[in-house]
């Protein structure tokens, strides 16, 4: 291998490789073999298999840094620690997800193509550089690849007006924030004459506090990145999006995204940002509380599922960033444990929403599912655990998250912020339990009870993964904790 | 299975519940058998609890630890004292007669719903055995979830108001008493280097006043709450009264204790300067004795059966916190024993609008009258109940109220004071309600015709009755299981309190040698 890549470049960028490959591959398919629903049945085995290559390789990544290997690719500009690799799991994980129940889903939609396996795995391979990149330009392009790929999934109902709709107010919101983190990092730039995070964390360090071309550059940056993990008051695209994309999308999209660019957040804030910790902290606080109050009070008032799930979204960006406001290491534990469970939890919801979907019944509304309990009893108590466990009622998974970040605030003296963030649990209990009451009623029966649901073998194998996770680290957490707080240690 | 005997009582209910979820819907009286059995044994394999316990030992007993989280240093660890163990026995006893209970009452979603009372079973066990804070969450919280089901599915008119008004209550006080809780858990790694959630080591933190009071009051919310004291209750009169009867048995059975379990077991001995602060004390003890006169005042407005005995709770458990806040002996073995009496006396008064709302649909006391004709037997039990719970002498809430007035007594003689007329309203308004619905000529027809109790209804009734005679005439093993738990309290918040008590007695009769001159300090694991 040459200068420009040596055989440490592929080992770090093995996994965006077999993503690429894969994806393309897929994108291929319809061409070479054919678009029959013989055929199609394979692009899910091939996504899957793309990303059993892909698990490999993160997998001995994985192995050569437990071993004490420094793992870094193109002269820095992408960094595999075990903070990259602990997202680049939830990656995996979500996106294996979301290929098992998308297939039985579009078949339902009408609108099963070759390319929507494409774009998941293409969409995957943006977050991987968004969570190893310590570069701009890198982190840049991979936040724009997973963002295109999410523009076209988004809208990929193509005769539905809601999807449409949707897709493009999510692309023009998209392209604003985008333009607010490239004019950001333009400053950034400007300011180090350099796109590496580490050479612009010199440069910020030595400027000294309170320069406001800094703050110019902090304010920027942010604004781009709460637009990407909805957080108030930047979460208005999150409903729209969340409503209007095909149920498997918004499952990715609320997931999968919204880790990716907390990743970056994280990365962002703690790298470069670190020493203006003084500067944005106010500013984390404000965006937090706001998310906190704006995300629990419009759910309260939700009749469609997804959309109560996009609101309580915010509300769970605001408890991460606490975490993050917080800043020790319970803190950052906090959040990498929250994201990790907020995973299963909220995958899991949405999947039991995406098995509501049958015939000409949508399913979203908490209406559609009353009575769930009777019709189809382990749907409802699946989808119990998993509103117990988003409500942060123990002992399921959720608990856990926000357990660490009540923790982290009171270690660093937060005592208001930790009483506000806990009050707003009883506010996310009353609106879950809209829900968990509408399941468990049988008075009023909702149309087209006698239609089973929509359970493939995917949902069906998707559902028991999501929901024994919820439930076993609520009850036994030492391991995922441990793989957690490890990951962030390196 | 001697060794872990506790473990065994723990999770009897919740391993019958897996079993119970094999039996097909369709066998209904396979699953109604099936959860009294387990109910049953539940009852029975507490009972060597009993005769194992060594009521000299001034530890907790049957004690197992076990690393359950070692990375936030939570652990499994339970065992009980003398109080923990009254309050099991009482969990055990009312969980098998709420099943009981249930037979004919339910008969819709039987498996659900004698899963979800199986499920409570444990959690509630849970609570009262945790040595660990962390634990003791998990199963505090546990509580809510069966509760809020039996409430939401199997209650009545008003169901999912009540349902949802008790779990919000309970839910938003358990967060902020989280909080308190992760106050002593960082505190104690701030001073020790080490995270633990374990209650003996939690003992010796030393906080400042102004910390403890801090955290008095987040843990106060999450168990003034869950008592529920004045004027945190008002969940409870629609929770009670919805409920079917079976829930409210054991809501005002058992899980009302949790409250005052937690503030003795958590708030006085992790807490003791906050615990003896004047100003916390009196807001306790006047909290607790608005919450006796207008519980009961309260309850003599009532026109619905079920809401007088669920406003009486108000006022019986305004006794327990009272005694607990007396911070003396008799203050606190009173209130331990009060708790137990109020478990077994309105226990019965809920089964025994139970009983009537089984046959008559209705709970209004103006629909009834005159049914000690009809149902003379129901009529004796009834009376028993309602005197037991009015404090009668030689049945049980008389031992009670007498030692916590006496504890109040000693700490305030106006508490004492405000706490007889509790005793004498209390008197009244069960006499009227006992007047109005079975004295007199049978007013309404419809009565005309009622069954009287049935055997299944007396084999709930009869060890109540046993019970509360039994400790109306002979609570002396009470009051020696308590002693040790008690003294063991006593002297953690106020250390100088029995020197100071043989000093006056010395000083009033010099001669009579100190009963309680050695008092073993807690011991600490």
């Amino acid at each position: 291998m040459s200068e420009y890549y040596t055989s440490a470049d592929h080992f770090v960028l093995l996994p965006a490789i077999m993503l690429a490959l894969f994806g393309c591959a897929i994108l291929l398919f319809e061409f070479l073999i054919g678009a029959g629903a013989k055929q199609r049945r394979w692009l899910v085995v091939l996504g899957l298999a793309g990303l059993a290559f892909t698990g490999r390789a993160l997998w001995m990544q994985q192995a050569a840094l437990n071993a004490g290997a420094q793992l870094s690719a193109f002269k820095g500009a992408l960094l595999v620690d075990g903070f990259s690799l602990l997202f680049n799991w939830i990656f995996l994980f979500t996106s294996a997800i979301v290929l098992l129940i998308s297939y039985k889903y579009l078949e339902i939609e009408n609108e099963n193509h070759g390319e929507y396996y494409g774009l998941v795995l293409l969409a995957q391979c943006g977050m991987f550089f968004l969570a190893c990149g310590n570069d701009l330009v890198t982190i840049f392009i991979g936040l724009e690849l997973m963002a295109l790929g999410f523009y076209i999934m988004v809208g990929f109902l193509r005769n539905e007006r809601r999807s449409n709709e949707a897709a493009m107010k999510y692309l023009l919101l998209g392209a604003f924030s985008s333009g607010f983190l490239a004019f950001g990092f333009s400053l950034l730039y400007g300011l180090s004459g350099s796109t590496n995070l580490r050479d612009i964390a010199v440069a910020i360090s030595q400027r000294g506090a309170g320069d406001p071309l800094t703050f110019l550059a902090l304010a920027t940056t942010s604004v781009g990145l709460f637009f990407k993990i909805s957080a108030a008051p930047f979460h208005m695209w999150a409903p729209d999006a969340y409503e209007g994309a095909p149920t498997t999308v918004t499952a990715y999209l609320s997931v999968g995204s919204k880790a990716a660019s907390f990743a970056l957040l994280l990365r962002v804030f703690l790298g470069p940002f670190g020493d203006l910790r003084a500067m944005w902290q106010p500013l984390l606080i404000a965006v937090a509380l706001l998310s906190l109050l704006v995300g629990n009070l419009a759910a309260i008032s939700q009749t469609n599922v997804k959309r109560l799930l996009a609101y309580s979204g915010v509300s769970h960006a605001g408890y991460m960033m606490l975490g993050l406001v917080a800043g020790n290491q319970t803190g950052l534990q906090g959040v990498a444990v929250y994201i990790l469970v907020y995973t299963f939890m909220n995958l899991g919801a949405l999947l039991v929403i995406v098995a509501m979907r049958r015939e000409n019944i949508l399913g979203e509304d908490i209406d559609d599912l009353a009575g769930l309990m009777h019709h189809h009893p382990v749907y409802a108590i699946f989808m119990l655990v998993f509103l117990l466990s988003l409500a942060g009622i123990p002992p399921t998974a959720g608990f856990l998250g926000k357990y660490y970040i009540f923790l982290a605030l009171i270690e660093t003296g937060h005592y208001i912020l930790a009483v506000v963030a806990a009050l707003y649990v009883a506010v996310a209990v009353y609106y879950y339990f809209r829900i968990v009451r509408s399941m468990f009623s049988r008075e009023e029966a909702p149309a087209g009870v006698g239609i089973p649901l929509a359970g493939s073998l995917g949902v069906r194998v998707a559902l028991a993964v999501t929901g024994a996770l919820t439930l076993i680290i609520g009850i036994y957490p030492e391991p995922f904790l441990r793989f957690a707080g490890e990951s962030l240690m390196k | 299975m001697t060794e872990h005997i506790l473990s065994w009582v723990l999770f009897t209910p919740v391993i019958g519940m897996l079993l119970l979820l094999l039996i097909p819907s369709e066998k209904k009286n396979l699953i109604r058998w099936w959860a009294n059995i387990v109910g049953v044994v539940g009852f029975l394999i507490s009972i060597p609890l009993v005769t194992n316990f060594d009521k000299n030992a001034a530890s907790f007993q049957y004690v197992e630890k076990f690393d359950w989280i070692p990375s936030i240093g939570a652990t499994y660890s339970i065992g009980i004292d003398g109080i923990s163990l009254l309050l099991i026995m009482l969990t055990t006893m009312m969980t098998s007669i709420s099943i009981l209970c249930s037979w004919s009452s339910i008969q819709d979603r039987l498996k659900e719903y004698y899963a979800m009372f199986l499920l409570l079973g444990t959690a509630m066990l849970g609570v009262f055995m945790s040595l660990d804070f962390f634990l003791f969450y998990v199963f505090w919280e546990l509580v809510l979830i069966p509760m809020y089901f039996i409430i939401g599915i199997w209650g009545g008119e008003r169901k999912l108001y009540a349902a949802i008004k008790f779990f919000l209550y309970t839910a938003l006080a358990s967060v902020l008493m989280l909080l308190g809780i992760l106050v002593l858990y960082f505190q104690y790694h701030q001073q020790y280097g080490v995270y633990t959630f374990e209650f003996s080591k939690l003992m010796s933190l030393n906080m400042a006043l102004d910390m403890q009071r801090w955290v008095f009051w987040s843990l106060f919310l999450g168990f003034a709450v869950k008592v529920p004291m004045f004027p945190f209750h008002t969940w409870l009169p629609d929770a009670h009264t919805e409920a079917p009867t079976a829930g409210s048995v054991i809501l005002a059975g058992v899980l009302l204790k949790m409250g005052t379990y937690g503030f003795i077991r958590f708030s006085l001995p992790l807490l003791p300067k906050a615990s003896i602060d004047p100003t916390i004390v009196r807001v306790l003890a006047v909290l607790s004795i608005i919450g006796i006169i207008y519980g009961a005042l309260v309850s003599l407005m009532q026109k619905d059966w079920k809401k007088l005995v669920a406003y009486s709770s108000v006022s019986h458990l305004g006794f327990c916190t009272l005694g607990i806040f007396a911070l003396n002996p008799n203050g606190l073995t009173g209130s331990v024993i009060q708790q137990i009496n109020h478990g077994i006396s309105t226990g019965m008064l809920f089964l025994i609008v139970g009983v009537v709302y089984e046959r008559r649909h209705t709970r209004l006391i103006s629909e009834y009258g005159g049914l000690a004709h009809v149902m003379p037997k129901f009529a004796t039990v009834f009376a028993i109940a309602m005197l037991s719970s009015a404090g009668l002498p030689m049945l049980n809430g008389f031992i009670g109220e007498f030692t916590i007035v006496a504890g109040a007594f000693e700490a305030n003689r106006a508490w004492a004071g405000f706490a007889v007329t509790g005793i004498v309203l209390g008197a009244a308004y069960l006499l009227w309600l006992f007047q109005r619905t079975m004295l007199g000529k049978i007013t309404n027809e419809k009565n005309a015709n009622l069954p009287d109790l049935n055997w299944r209804e007396w084999a709930y009734f009869t060890p109540l009755i046993v019970l509360a005679f039994w400790i109306g005439l002979y609570p002396k093993p009470l009051f020696e299981i308590l002693e040790k738990p008690v003294a063991n309290i006593v002297m953690r918040v106020r250390p100088d309190y029995y020197q100071n008590q043989n000093r006056i007695r010395e000083a009033a009769a010099p001669a009579v040698p100190a009963p309680v001159a050695v008092i073993p300090v807690p011991a600490s694991h």
